[in-house]
């Protein structure tokens, strides 16, 4: 009976944190969603997100989101497979790891200094002949500094499938007379994917909401969907429109969860 | 290609780093078309053998032949031998039918024709039907076979085997002696493999080769192993023996327990220090006074087949009894046994030197009869 009563009570911060954070949050989203700027209720917020405005922006974000994760999954899978090799890997995964501790603001300045027109990539550019450039508040800048956050994210998972990845599965494939790439293609690749594609998911759902990066490295040009909730909820004060993106960006979120777990077994 | 060595080591060694060498000057030549078997304790370079011949590791030094052309630098991929491996190695994301089809598809073979090669593999290793099946659902014993048959898909000259019983339970494991046998034999591939189960040696090989640290010790026919080992250590390893101190007084004399006995043995020195092996099968039990050796028993086994009997000399040498009769813990007994049951073993002797003396004992023969 002890026994029972203990383990109800190892439920409750569980529960507690669940509720708290999770359940009231998601329920009040989805009842802010429901009323419109002056407060009565009303289903106009999801008509408007349906009009080429909302629909430009959610658009442009998974535009962002996918070249982010693109990029990230093209450095990070070499990168990891390089570590796996390595004498050390633990110790060269860990520098890797290091910056993604600190805090993403921090960075975002870092960037600030380093990009911007008198910085020191701008002074570099003048050295080697190419003169001063516009790098801060681009398109460029903007990807560039979102796969630096995030590669950390991407690395970690591919590395330790990588890791747990047998190596007489190598070893049998060049047996049977399977060049590099071709062992790559059909055994390596085939065999790390779950890492992949939890990589993709760290990488690609909260790079549809990044909102801080938006505006201190693009400078506002690039609006996405966090973009336009902060706006909402802080500028505009329309609660309501705020609410409703998050429901569909909730949404889609699951979706993406769905969609990169099955598991697709042999051929 | 009439070369009837198709796999030839010479002076192969191989060491890392600094560390002692794994294989240290390793020489010998392997035919076509037999079962070879390297025996030995784990970590005595039998898998680094199979390695090089594999084409997973390079050798540090010495030259590696296969049909007669050097193959140091070949690829692993390129190589004309497939590997059965101690944990299979199944691709884990493959059905049966893709595993066992890898190889073929990389040589790019048509369709039809990988349908009918696998399907022949498969009933080869009493597999048919099993095609679509995930690796996930394979016993044991079936992802044995699978591994079995993606290798011999591919119809190489030689298949290496590591280990690939060890992981099955005793019943299957015999059972699979026998098959692979029975395979190799219809195949007629050459077939090389690692163990360190001696009994599974000794069934299944045509040719054994005993390594210990990185040596080959011996190598010969599994009678030639059992009944002539070479050294304490092969002695010990294959089967049990009892191994005592001797001198060998002059020829067909060898003293042990000091007494003399009448033996097959020659060619030694005279009252050259010697070690004397006797099986223990060899020994019989019997009264007191008909025994050549006296021992008082000290411990005994019901093994089944035989009691295993531990008995000590009076100089408090160990020796080991099997047999159908029964012995009393504590009373003594007498040992008796053939002048052929006993062999003696010359103090460091090389293989070659061994082998060279055993050839004057069939001169003598010869002369004799």
């Amino acid at each position: 009976m002890e026994n029972k009563l203990t383990r109800n009570l190892y439920k409750v911060p569980y529960l507690l944190w669940i509720l708290l954070f999770v359940i009231i949050p998601i329920a009040l989203v989805l009842y802010y969603s429901f009323f419109d700027i002056e407060g009565h209720f009303s289903l106009g917020n999801y008509q408007k997100f349906f009009t080429p405005v909302y629909l430009q922006m959610t658009l442009s974000s998974f535009w962002y989101a996918f070249l982010i994760t693109a990029i990230s999954l093209i450095i990070a899978y070499p990168t990891a497979l390089l570590l796996t090799k390595t004498k050390h890997k633990q110790l060269w995964l860990l520098l890797i790891i290091v910056p993604s501790w600190i805090n993403l603001l921090l960075k975002a300045y870092a960037f600030l200094g380093i990009f911007g027109t008198y910085g020191i990539s701008n002074s570099f550019l003048k050295v080697i002949g190419i003169g001063q450039q516009q790098i801060l508040f681009t398109d460029f800048s903007f990807v560039f500094v979102s796969v630096y956050i995030f590669i950390p994210f991407m690395i970690l998972p591919i590395f330790n499938s990588l890791n747990e990845l047998n190596p007489t599965l190598v070893d049998a494939a060049k047996d049977l007379g399977a060049s590099k790439w071709t062992t790559f293609r059909r055994v390596i690749f085939p065999l790390t994917i779950d890492g992949v594609k939890s990589g993709c998911q760290v990488t690609f759902i909260p790079a549809l909401s990044l909102f801080m990066l938006t505006r201190l490295i693009a400078g506002n040009r690039v609006i996405t969907l966090g973009t336009a909730i902060e706006q909402h909820f802080l500028v505009t004060q329309d609660w309501g429109m705020g609410s409703t993106i998050a429901v569909f960006l909730i949404i889609i979120m699951v979706l993406i969860m769905l969609l990169t777990n099955t598991r697709k077994r042999g051929v | 290609m009439a070369n009837a060595n198709i796999i030839q080591f010479k002076h192969v060694t191989k060491q890392y780093d600094n560390d002692s060498p794994v294989l240290d000057d390793v020489s010998f030549e392997i035919e076509r078309g037999k079962f070879y078997t390297l025996l030995g304790p784990s970590g005595c370079g039998k898998t680094t053998i199979l390695r090089i011949i594999a084409g997973f590791t390079e050798p540090t030094s010495g030259e590696v032949f296969f049909n007669g052309k050097k193959i140091n630098q070949v690829p692993a991929n390129k190589r004309q031998v497939n590997t059965v491996f101690q944990d299979y190695a199944l691709f884990p994301h493959l059905n049966v039918f893709e595993n066992v089809a890898f190889g073929l598809r990389i040589k790019k073979l048509k369709n039809a024709e990988i349908q009918t090669k696998v399907k022949e593999a498969l009933s080869f290793v009493n597999l048919s039907g099993y095609e679509k099946r995930e690796i996930s659902e394979m016993s044991g014993g079936q992802r044995q076979r699978v591994a079995i048959a993606r290798a011999i898909v591919n119809e190489p000259e030689v298949i290496l085997l590591d280990e690939p019983l060890s992981a099955l339970d005793l019943k299957l494991r015999t059972e699979m002696q026998y098959e692979l046998r029975e395979l190799q034999r219809r195949l007629g591939i050459t077939f090389i493999f690692v163990t360190h189960d001696q009994e599974e040696a000794l069934a299944m090989s045509d040719e054994i080769f005993v390594i210990n640290k990185g040596t080959i010790q011996q190598s010969g026919t599994p009678i030639d192993i059992y009944d002539e080992p070479i050294n304490r250590f092969v002695a010990d390893f294959i089967g049990e023996s009892n191994i005592v101190k001797g001198k060998m007084i002059k020829d067909y004399l060898v003293e042990f327990v000091g007494r003399q006995f009448e033996c097959v043995d020659m060619g030694f020195n005279e009252n050259e220090p010697v070690e004397i092996v006797i099986r223990p099968e060899d020994l019989e039990i019997t009264s007191l006074e008909r025994g050549k050796l006296q021992v008082k028993v000290d411990s005994q086994l019901f093994r089944g087949v035989h009691y295993e009997i531990c008995g000590y000399d009076i100089d408090g040498n160990e020796w080991l009894v099997h047999s159908t009769k029964k012995a009393k813990v504590g009373t003594e007994i007498g040992l008796y046994f053939d002048p052929e049951a006993i062999h003696v073993m010359r103090l460091g002797e090389t293989e070659e030197e061994f082998d060279r003396r055993l050839e004057t004992y069939a001169d003598v023969d010869r002369h004799g009869k």
